[in-house]
């Protein structure tokens, strides 16, 4: 924290000067309790990224490979004759300022350099200043500069306080993604050795053991036994899923997060209550045991490695199709790569609701259907026999995720699965949700705690909409479904808006479900009294 | 005339100066972006600012009791606690207060120090400012906090596993 | 700075213009030979813009959606926000192109809170932006009637609309007025909102001051000090038809803006300004969201190095039998 320097009088001055230096000629300043750690060179060399090192972001030196400008711009240039929304990004902002007050860290922080338009120009600079005619010849007067450390310090700072929601590209009339452009620029500092440990840790765990936690297979069915034992206590039904197992109808893949973290862990008990009810033929696996994809947050390549074990154990398990759970960058990735990357997936069949028939043609090339899609079909299709009142202590309101609203379209399912199992449910206002949600302020591997301020300021939009919501209608618990949200919206809800908690959209589910045979219930998913049970209401 | 009508009076003058003062303590352009945009949802540190700058100069103006002032200074502290503000910055815009309505007073200013007014709103801004000393420090630990509840609540199936937490059985 | 040098170049521009006319006796140079320069400048320019664009990939099916997806057949598709077709990424692509939508929707979220126009700078944004645009194109095809024998009945049906208030000799145009308000507030806007100055650079003051001259020396030229129009077209008729006069007796204003455009056209493929081509092949607003449909292909797409479920098993193979997990290799 920096030292006591402001006196009373300072305060009070009013001034209206604009802002001292220009954007280019302030240097960044990094703050304690705004960035993560570095990765551990172990980590990276799991995944063979180049340049391993050991460093840290307060040290003056980070130790950077020879030559790392050449590997930059070399960078660069391929990047740019492989992505045409990157060389066309670079190209045709007008500047117009449309995007700069969208971002949520830019609300939260009123840095200016979180606006996105600056953000990218962080890069483009230096993309003028190296590839375009103009920018060689007029520099400065172009917008354009050298690389230098001091622009790389810039870069690392800025391009790991963006989560890629894509929220300013929804209002950008050329559609520019800054998202786009964070993962350009994450790539370039990938090639040059510096990544986060909370990414590279992940990283390097999803790729040996097959999920983020790095949960080994028996640990996986270990912890999933617990939530058994939780669930047989709930409801005295005893549920006997299966692993890794051959020739089942459907692989259920989700993130890795649910299993061992609060709140997450009642989503994955309602995944496995509803799949007990409906019969389904599935598995779970512990080699594709992870739906994330922190890969995604590093390179493009690292995301396609980690992504590839989903296809890869559909078909050694021979499965007809995918089920995913609740995430938010997991369904970008399966909506707008995984095939592309890993596909076709033409030895699995066109998704079909075993219960009701329904034929996911949405889904017919990837196969991998969404858990939303799936139970909102079943309740639909009166399949599910739900009792709401047991959520009937929650006053529910939705959280989109960013990218299974800005990068998939999914606004209506959830919505629809949520009234249909909770009595009381508030949306927040409407620039806060749908395409225009605000993110939780930590996703794209910015959850780690080391940056908590950061995190606070970037969750301050969302927690203010649901301030706003709980004030006026007494809304406690806010579902989304993603497990970035589950694990950090509690924090962010914590700091901001005390009572309010936070739940997975199946862990609602799980509630209002009633079960064949099931005793009468008294307790919700987290072993809570339900309502009326206690005497309470 | 009454001094306190006087203070009433210039009371919408003196919210909007000690707004000014507190958004001064950003960056410019931010600082633009804070008092221009009026959305409760788009500007939401702005919004929340003014409307707690608002109440808590209504109740120090009407005399009500300070504790009733904590949930709006609260919420000012609560996101000042988070920004790239010093400690000091973070809760000083309390102690300006003084100054602007010195300021705003002008010539009255004896008048207002003779009938005992002005002292004892100013030691009122004081306990205030003491108080966003106590919420800033709140802020502060809760953050810290954060941290551990976090990671206790990202393995707490694996400590639960190894048996290194378990709860007490119901009644 | 930041503005000065802009203004300055173009201030410099005129004066080169006008002293080339007037004391060089250069018309041929900036009357036949810069056009044609810059318009050669601008085609090939865009050409390779455009060229340079599309020889890069678009690896990934990347929309941004901004509405409910095609899922269940009950659950209505927002067809416009979020197309899964290609009929109706033209509509998407089409409202953003021609109405901005996406700048438009600054406002619906302001709207809502009461009709404050007072701090509604984004849908002044949406509509100078608008104004300017449609303005400019509008005064881009009047212009045609100086490069056809007669004047088309399309141009004259739009003369007529953008003249319909009928007042003055010569008659008023409208766009006239309201490219000159737009372009204005549009330079305003960038030097008075913090936010925007403060992102602004040298690149975007040089345009708004280059087109405020253009727009004002064809002002000046239309309905003050007037030039001779037979000699315009008849340079003008001279340069379509490639064989080029320089007529005598033509004011030197419309030399000044005759260059000015001249570097706007050889400018354009080099700036920002290009977005107007750039627009059309921005891979977040012209593609569909079908790519669970079907299977997009990354041309660069190649083969890498996975952590198979054999390397996996022979990792953990005693654990998993231990935990009774199916293996496939005792």
């Amino acid at each position: 924290m920096a030292k006591f320097s402001a006196k009373p009088d300072e305060l009070a001055k009013i001034r209206y000067a604009p802002p001292e230096t220009e954007w280019m000629e302030t240097p960044v300043e990094f703050r304690e309790h705004m960035f993560c750690h570095a990765a551990k060179p172990k980590d990276l060399e799991t995944v063979e990224f180049p340049n391993a090192h050991e460093w840290s972001s307060k040290d003056e030196d980070w130790k950077l490979p020879a030559n790392w400008e050449q590997t930059i711009l070399q960078g660069m240039k391929d990047l740019l004759g492989k992505y045409r929304s990157f060389q066309l990004f670079m190209d045709i902002c007008v500047r117009c300022g449309a995007c700069a007050d969208k971002c949520h860290f830019f609300i939260g922080s009123g840095d200016p350099k979180n606006m996105p338009v600056l953000r990218a120009e962080l890069l483009r600079s230096v993309y003028r200043g190296n590839f375009t005619l103009a920018g060689k010849i007029l520099r400065k007067l172009a917008g354009a500069r050298e690389l230098t450390v001091s622009v790389l310090k810039e870069w690392w700072y800025y391009f790991y306080q963006c989560t890629e929601c894509r929220r300013c590209s929804v209002f950008c009339p050329y559609g520019i993604d800054t998202a786009e452009i964070t993962m350009m620029g994450r790539e370039l500092t990938n090639m040059i050795g510096l990544q986060l440990g909370w990414i590279g840790g992940p990283v390097a765990n999803c790729y040996m053991k097959g999920n983020h936690l790095g949960l080994e297979p028996h640990t996986i069915k270990s912890s999933i036994e617990f939530f058994l034992d939780d669930i047989e206590s709930i409801t005295g039904i005893k549920i006997e899923p299966t692993f890794n197992r051959k020739g089942a109808e459907i692989l259920f893949v989700t993130p890795s997060g649910d299993l061992f973290a609060n709140p997450g862990t009642y989503t994955a008990m309602g995944y496995l209550m509803l799949f007990h009810e409906l019969g389904l033929d599935y598995t779970w696996s512990t080699y594709a045991s992870e739906g994330g994809n922190f890969g995604f947050f590093t390179s493009n390549e690292m995301a396609k490695r980690l992504n590839s074990k989903i296809y890869a154990e559909a078909k050694r398990l021979g499965v007809k199709w995918v089920l995913g759970g609740e995430c938010g960058h997991m369904w970008r990735v399966i909506n707008q790569y995984m095939d592309t990357w890993n596909g076709p997936a033409d030895f699995m069949e066109v998704p079909k609701s075993p219960i009701t028939g329904t034929v996911f043609d949405n889904a017919k090339s990837t196969k991998m259907v969404h858990i939303a899609e799936f139970t909102a079909d079943l309740i639909k299709h009166n399949k599910l026999k739900l009792d709401p009142r047991r959520n009937d202590h929650l006053k529910v309101t939705f959280h989109d995720s960013c990218n299974t609203s800005r990068g998939m379209g999914l606004l209506e399912e959830p919505r629809y699965v949520i009234k249909s199992v909770c009595s009381h449910f508030y949306e927040m206002p409407e620039n806060t949700i749908r395409e225009k949600t605000f993110c939780c302020g930590s996703g794209t591997g910015l959850n780690a705690s080391e940056n908590m301020e950061l995190r606070m300021r970037g969750g301050f939009p969302r927690a203010n909409a649901v301030k706003y919501v709980h004030e006026r209608h007494g809304v406690n618990m806010l579902a989304n479904v993603c497990a970035i949200d589950r694990a950090t919206l509690s924090a962010s809800m914590d700091y901001w808006v005390p009572g309010v908690g936070v739940a997975g959209v199946h862990e609602l589910v799980g509630n209002a479900l009633i079960m064949k045979g099931e005793k009468e219930r008294t307790q919700d998913l987290r072993l809570e009294p339900l309502p009326g049970k206690e005497g309470s209401e | 005339m009454d001094p306190r009508n006087l203070l009433s009076e210039k009371r919408p003058a003196i919210l909007n100066r000690w707004f000014n003062a507190v958004l001064d303590t950003y960056p410019a352009d931010t600082s633009a972006f804070l008092k221009k945009q009026k959305n409760q949802f788009a500007n939401p540190v702005g919004h929340t600012i003014h409307q707690g700058m608002e109440h808590i100069l209504e109740a120090l103006l009407q005399g009500t009791d300070l504790d009733r002032i904590a949930p709006s200074l609260d919420n000012i502290i609560r996101i000042r606690a988070v920004q790239d503000l010093t400690p000091s910055q973070a809760v000083g815009f309390i102690l300006s207060l003084k100054k602007i309505i010195r300021e705003e007073l002008g010539s009255n200013t004896r008048e207002h120090s003779a009938s005992g007014e002005l002292p004892g709103l100013e030691e009122r801004i004081d306990a205030l400012a003491l108080m966003s000393f106590d919420i800033y420090i709140q802020c502060r630990e809760k953050i810290y906090e954060l941290r551990a509840n976090e990671t206790k609540r990202l393995t707490y199936r694996l400590l639960q596993r190894a048996n290194l937490v378990c709860e007490l059985p119901d009644q | 700075m930041k503005t000065l040098i802009p203004f300055f170049a173009v201030v410099i521009l005129i004066v080169l213009a006008l002293a080339g006319v007037n004391m060089a006796n250069m018309q041929f140079l900036f009357g036949v030979a810069i056009p044609y320069a810059a318009l050669a400048t601008f085609i090939l320019g865009v050409i390779y813009r455009v060229v340079k664009w599309g020889r890069s990939p678009v690896p990934f099916c990347i929309p941004t959606t901004c509405g409910q997806q095609k899922s269940l057949p009950w659950i209505k598709q927002d067809k416009i926000e979020n197309p899964s077709s290609t009929g109706w990424v033209i509509v998407r692509m089409a409202l953003e192109v021609l109405l901005f939508r996406s700048l438009f929707r600054n406002i619906k979220t302001e709207l809502r809170d009461g009709p404050k126009l007072a701090y509604g700078s984004d849908k002044w944004l949406w509509l100078a932006g608008l104004a300017f645009h449609w303005s400019f194109l509008i005064i881009l095809v009047r212009h045609f009637r100086f490069f056809s024998l007669g004047v088309p009945f399309p141009i004259r049906m739009i003369e007529g609309l953008d003249s319909f208030l009928q007042i003055g000799v010569p008659l008023f145009y409208m766009t006239d007025a309201v490219i000159l308000a737009a372009v204005t507030y549009l330079f305003i806007r960038r030097m008075t909102i913090p936010t925007v100055k403060y992102i602004s650079l040298p690149a975007d003051y040089f345009p708004l001051f280059l087109i405020l001259a253009i727009a004002a020396s064809g002002v000046i030229m239309r309905y003050f000090a007037k030039v001779d129009i037979v000699s315009v077209k008849q340079l003008t008729m001279g340069l379509v038809s490639f064989s080029p006069v320089i007529p005598k007796g033509i004011g030197s204003i419309f030399y000044v803006h005759l260059f000015l455009i001249s570097i706007l056209f050889a400018y354009f493929p080099f700036s920002k300004l290009v977005h107007m081509a750039g627009v059309f092949m921005s891979p977040t607003r012209n593609m569909a969201n079908d790519s669970r449909m079907v299977r997009h292909i990354n041309p660069w797409n190649y083969p890498v190095h996975v952590h198979t479920y054999e390397e996996y098993e022979n990792d953990f193979r005693a654990k998993m039998k231990a935990a009774g997990l199916p293996v496939e290799k005792e």
